[in-house]
C-alpha cells in the first residue's frame, strides 16, 4: 500500500530540509487514512529538540553525547507533537506519520531510526547533500520491528480525494 | 481502581481498534503491565526484550509526563488518564557521515 501525498507537502519537506542544513530537519505529516492507506496532506515543520541538549537529555538520553547532537540525531517534543496533533484533530485531520532529513547521508533508514520507529506511521527521509535536497523516500516499519519496508509515493492533486474524505 | 489508557494511533490495530482500554491497576507500572497483557502484541512496542519501558514511549498521567514524577511507580487513583505518546526520534548512523 504506498502513500499518497501532495505536491506542496514534498516542497515543503524539501525546503526544510535544505533550510537546517547541516543538522537533521524533522518535522510531522499530516493528512487523512483508511486503514493502511493514507494521503498526506500538509507537511509541518517541528523543531529538532537535540538542539536543546538538555531538554533532549531529559526526555530520551543519547547514548554518546559527545558524538550525537542536532547534525546526526532529532527528537521531535512531544509537547509539540501534543499541540499539533490536537490542531490537527480539530481541523479535521490526523497524524500519519514524521519526516526527517539525512545531511550528506542516503535516504535510507539507519539502524537508530530502526530502533526508535513505531508502527503504522509513514516515515518520509530526505537526503540533503551540501545543503541540496536530494532523494525523498518514504518507509513503514514491519511488524515485527526487524526492518523497515519501503513505501511507494505518489503525488496527489489538490482535487484527488481517491475515497478517503 | 479502573484507569484509563490513552492508546496513540500505531498502536490501536493491536487493541481491536481501540482508542482507550481500561485497566485495574495502582501504579503506572502495573497498568502498562495489564495493558500489555490483555492486548500481547502492545509489548514488543512498548518493553524492551529485558522487560524496560523502551525509552522512545512517552507516558503522560494527565498532562504530566511520568518521567518528572515517579515514573513507573506513579500511583494512580480511581478515574485517572494515563496517555501513551510515542516520541519520535531517529538519525543516521554514526559511522556512515560522509562529510
Amino acid at each position: 500500500m504506498g502513500l499518497k501525498i501532495r505536491q506542496p507537502a514534498i516542497d515543503a519537506v524539501r525546503q526544510h530540509g535544505a533550510r537546517d542544513y547541516p543538522n537533521e530537519c524533522c518535522g510531522i505529516l499530516l493528512g487523512a487514512a483508511s486503514g493502511m492507506e493514507k494521503q498526506v496532506r500538509e507537511a509541518v515543520p517541528l523543531k529538532n529538540l537535540r538542539t536543546d541538549p538538555e531538554m533532549g537529555q531529559k526526555l530520551l538520553p543519547l547514548n554518546s553525547p559527545a558524538m550525537e547532537s542536532e547534525r546526526n540525531r532529532f527528537l521531535i517534543d512531544p509537547r509539540e507533537q501534543i499541540r499539533v496533533e490536537k490542531e490537527a484533530r480539530a481541523r479535521g485531520l490526523e497524524v500519519l506519520g514524521f519526516y526527517h532529513s539525512h545531511p550528506d547521508y542516503p535516504a535510507r533508514p539507519s539502524k537508530y531510526d530502526l530502533e526508535h520507529a513505531w508502527p503504522w506511521y509513514s516515515y518520509i527521509i530526505l537526503s540533503v547533500e551540501r545543503g541540496q535536497p536530494a532523494d525523498l523516500t518514504s518507509w513503514v516499519l514491519a511488524d515485527d520491528r526487524e526492518r523497515f519496508d519501503p513505501e511507494e509515493m505518489e503525488v496527489l492533486n489538490p482535487e484527488d480525494r481517491c475515497g478517503i474524505q | 481502581m479502573p484507569v484509563t489508557v490513552l492508546i496513540p494511533t500505531p498502536l490501536r490495530q493491536y487493541t481491536g481498534k481501540k482508542e482507550s482500554v481500561v485497566v485495574e491497576a495502582t501504579t503506572v507500572g502495573e497498568a502498562l503491565q495489564k495493558l500489555t497483557s490483555d492486548y500481547g502484541d502492545l509489548r514488543r512496542h512498548l518493553f524492551t526484550d529485558e522487560g524496560k519501558l523502551r525509552n522512545f514511549v512517552n507516558v503522560y498521567l494527565g498532562d504530566e509526563d511520568i518521567r518528572f514524577l515517579q515514573k513507573e511507580q506513579t500511583p494512580l487513583r480511581d478515574q485517572d488518564v494515563l496517555s501513551i505518546v510515542p516520541s519520535i526520534a531517529g538519525g543516521m548512523d554514526l559511522c556512515c557521515i560522509c562529510s
